[in-house]
């Protein structure tokens, strides 16, 4: 093997030499760097910078060259508001409800998610009978593309579907889930949990696992109670990956888009219409696209993930350092 | 070996350079079908083909969607087809290919009449489209519920709120659900509100004066059950949803939705009930108007062979040519000539056949307003805003006054971006 290695090796060595006499053994870094560079810069850097120009730009052109600097009109007709609490009150109206939606949505699917993930991870973190099945079965939605949850839902619990079927059947009665706003609402925070509590699931799990035995050990031999056990041990040693996974669903909570839009399309109205659904509407699927009110919007949901991410990175930096 | 080396490398030049001359010639045709209609041209333009030799016509079939959604992008960026069947006649108008140069404009006047102003705006007024099949939007009516209702079908000139009435005594006396249903979608409200007293255009700019009587009407029949509440109130933004389904599933009395349905409605329906079509209901302003509609054929300025593009539209445009696009897609004729002549669809049921001869002899019906209105290249922004709008009156979200008011201010706010 070496003998095959060594003069390919010998035959890259030639240049890289010639490269460092040329640049010098501190710069000869950059050029290792280089391709992850290029890439980087392409397909992150540049959409960024490209998104500040349509966000600073008007009209409906695509070409940056076709369409008139504004300035900060964008952020001004998205932030014209007589109360931020009331969007009837607002110039971009659609876009508060979004933030709104969006909002409730993230403190409701992320909390009741999170619960829920930890309750499983604890079941089946003990030692209960087909315990590799349950962890399958609970991590099988996960597998699933958002438009099939979308869709099986959606037969569920559509005007004739299997659920008011089922309910007419009992003698209860249907109801008309996706016309109402409230339970189009609810159904959305449900369907997501369902879909997404299978992964938070399976991290959990390893965090229990990561603990040691004979901690729990010593609290048996202490007589500790199950929920002061799990209050004053589980709990504490489990707290960074809980921090993961709740950074983790509010980030993912924030970017909600293609199961719900393929689920109830935003409504009843704009009921579940969450903001990135906002910003593919104005910037794609509208006439005329308004390209720079959707840049605009997305960089104000940027800023509140980048603000996300840094509360994580610092928690992190906080637990690390004890 | 030397000479055979030679001769296979000037070959394959010659052929290269014929292949270039070749691939010089090839029209691309961004094409969708509501049914078989990018099958047909596919096989019409080859009778092209072979009377113009070295012209390749290559049919690119797509779904509606990438006509709606990424053509315009294309076109933008400079990379479009060369030609293209659309449905925003208006509204794409500044890149399309002024075929006045070679062909014979009397014959097109002559031919087309109203319909070439679609594709017209502002001084751009050359000749672009031939439109390949006009729709118009009318109600098809589930006739044997009335019959087993007993009650009696609202005849010619019968409002909106007559259709109503009737229609809510066929729901109480039989198992249907609904009495009527829309299509979810600003073009098919428009001629409704249009009956209603909507002015939609006026002098050459979108309005939604007048809209506010048939809002009015609209979301209370939504709320008192009249209307399938689904179909506006199950979905957000300006997604379209229509109520075919229910009203082959025998669940809507009353379907108000456009000529294009009737194959669909020919195949599925089949015997297990008897539906016709009606022509549009009057409303309180007077005119009982659908609205037109349909999709044409454009070729782009950007192409690099205006002359064959126009030389293809023109040879669809054709009469005879047209007639049997016409007879074969089972699409109304916007020719004059044609529709003078009358079609006979090939393979139309006898029902088929009736609902379609109903929605021609309702075309004469079309208020000006609503031939305005598919002209004016601001109307899909339009579509959506109402569709917008009117769902959330719908649900509660806002007051039709409200809604109204929204909707005047977003119509403001789209026509100064699209500027």
């Amino acid at each position: 093997m070496l003998r095959i290695i060594t003069p390919v090796m010998r035959v890259i060595e030639i240049p890289m030499l010639a490269l460092q006499r040329l640049l010098g053994i501190n710069r000869l870094a950059w050029v290792f760097l280089a391709p992850n560079l290029i890439l980087f810069g392409l397909f992150a850097f540049l959409p960024v910078i490209l998104n500040i120009f349509y966000a600073t730009t008007g009209s409906d052109n695509v070409l940056l060259s076709d369409r008139p600097y504004v300035g900060l009109r964008n952020f001004v007709t998205l932030t014209d508001c007589g109360s931020y609490l009331d969007p009837n009150t607002c110039r971009e109206d659609k876009f508060w409800r979004a933030i709104w939606n969006t909002l409730w949505f993230v403190v409701l699917q992320v909390g009741v998610m999170v619960g829920f993930a930890l309750l499983t991870a604890l079941i089946l973190n003990r030692d209960i009978r087909a315990r590799g099945f349950f962890r399958s079965v609970f991590f099988f939605p996960v597998l699933l593309s958002p438009v099939v949850v979308a869709l099986i839902w959606k037969w569920i619990l559509q005007r004739e579907g299997v659920l008011n079927a089922f309910l007419d059947w009992t003698g209860i009665g249907g109801v008309n889930w996706l016309v109402q706003a409230d339970w189009a609402f609810g159904w959305s925070v449900f369907i997501s949990v369902w879909a997404h509590m299978g992964f938070y699931t399976l991290i959990l799990l390893a965090g229990l696992q990561a603990i040691p035995r004979d901690v729990y050990e010593a609290a048996i031999m202490d007589r500790a109670s199950a929920w002061r056990t799990f209050r004053r041990i589980t709990l504490p040693l489990l707290a960074p990956t809980m921090l993961v996974v709740l950074v983790l669903a509010l980030i993912k909570g924030v970017q909600t888009f293609d199961e719900i839009y393929a689920f109830t399309g935003g409504g009843p109205g704009t009921a579940t219409t969450f903001i990135i659904q906002y910003i593919y509407e104005e910037g794609f699927a509208g006439a005329p696209r308004l390209f720079g009110l959707a840049a605009a919007a997305s960089l104000l949901v940027a800023g509140v993930l980048v603000v996300l991410t840094l509360v994580q990175l610092w928690v992190n930096r906080r637990n690390v350092n004890g | 070996m030397k000479t055979t080396v030679l001769t296979s490398t000037a070959l394959a030049a010659g052929l290269a350079v014929s292949a270039g001359a070749a691939a010089a010639q090839e029209i691309r045709f961004m094409c969708y079908s509501d049914g078989n209609e990018c099958a047909v041209y596919d096989e019409l333009l080859t009778r092209f083909e072979e009377q113009n030799e070295g012209v390749d016509v290559v049919v690119d079939e797509v779904p509606y969607q990438a006509i709606v959604e990424n053509l315009p992008v294309q076109l933008a960026a400079g990379t479009g087809p060369d030609m293209a069947k659309i449905t925003d006649t208006g509204g794409l108008n500044e890149y399309y290919l002024d075929l006045a140069p070679h062909i014979d404009t009397a014959y097109w006047d002559e031919a087309f009449g109203e319909t070439l102003n679609w594709y017209r705006v502002g001084d751009r007024d050359g000749y672009y489209g031939m439109h390949s099949q006009l729709t118009i939007t009318g109600p098809f009516v589930n006739a044997t519920l009335f019959e087993q209702a007993g009650v009696e079908m609202p005849g010619e000139g019968a409002t909106w709120e007559d259709w109503a009435e009737a229609t809510r005594k066929v729901v109480e006396a039989t198992d249907a659900d609904f009495a009527m249903a829309i299509d979810r979608s600003g073009h098919r409200v428009a001629g409704p509100a249009v009956s209603y007293g909507a002015k939609l255009v006026q002098d050459g700019t979108g309005t939604f004066e007048g809209f506010g009587p048939f809002a009015e009407a609209f979301v209370g029949w939504n709320e008192d059950g009249t209307m399938a509440r689904d179909v506006w109130a199950s979905q957000g933004g300006s997604t379209y949803a229509d109520a075919a389904q229910e009203f082959i599933n025998g669940e809507v009395v009353f379907y108000y939705s456009g000529s294009w349905q009737v194959g669909r409605m020919d195949e599925q329906v089949g015997d297990f009930f008897d539906w016709k079509v009606v022509g549009s209901p009057c409303g309180p302003a007077g005119p009982c108007s659908g609205m037109p509609g349909g999709a044409g054929i454009v070729g782009f300025e950007q192409t690099e062979h205006p002359e064959i593009v126009a030389k293809v539209i023109d040879f669809l445009a054709q009469e005879e040519i047209y007639a049997e696009a016409a007879a074969r897609t089972r699409n109304l004729p916007a020719h004059l000539g044609v529709a003078k002549a009358g079609v006979e669809f090939e393979g139309a049921t006898p029902a088929a056949q009736d609902a379609l001869t109903a929605f021609a002899a309702d075309l004469p019906n079309v208020a000006p307003e609503a031939f305005a209105y598919q002209g004016y290249s601001g109307n899909r922004a339009m579509y959506g805003i109402t569709v917008e709008r009117l769902s959330q009156a719908i649900v509660g979200e806002l007051s039709v006054e409200d809604a109204l008011a929204r909707m005047g201010d977003d119509l403001e706010s789209a026509m100064s971006e699209a500027q």
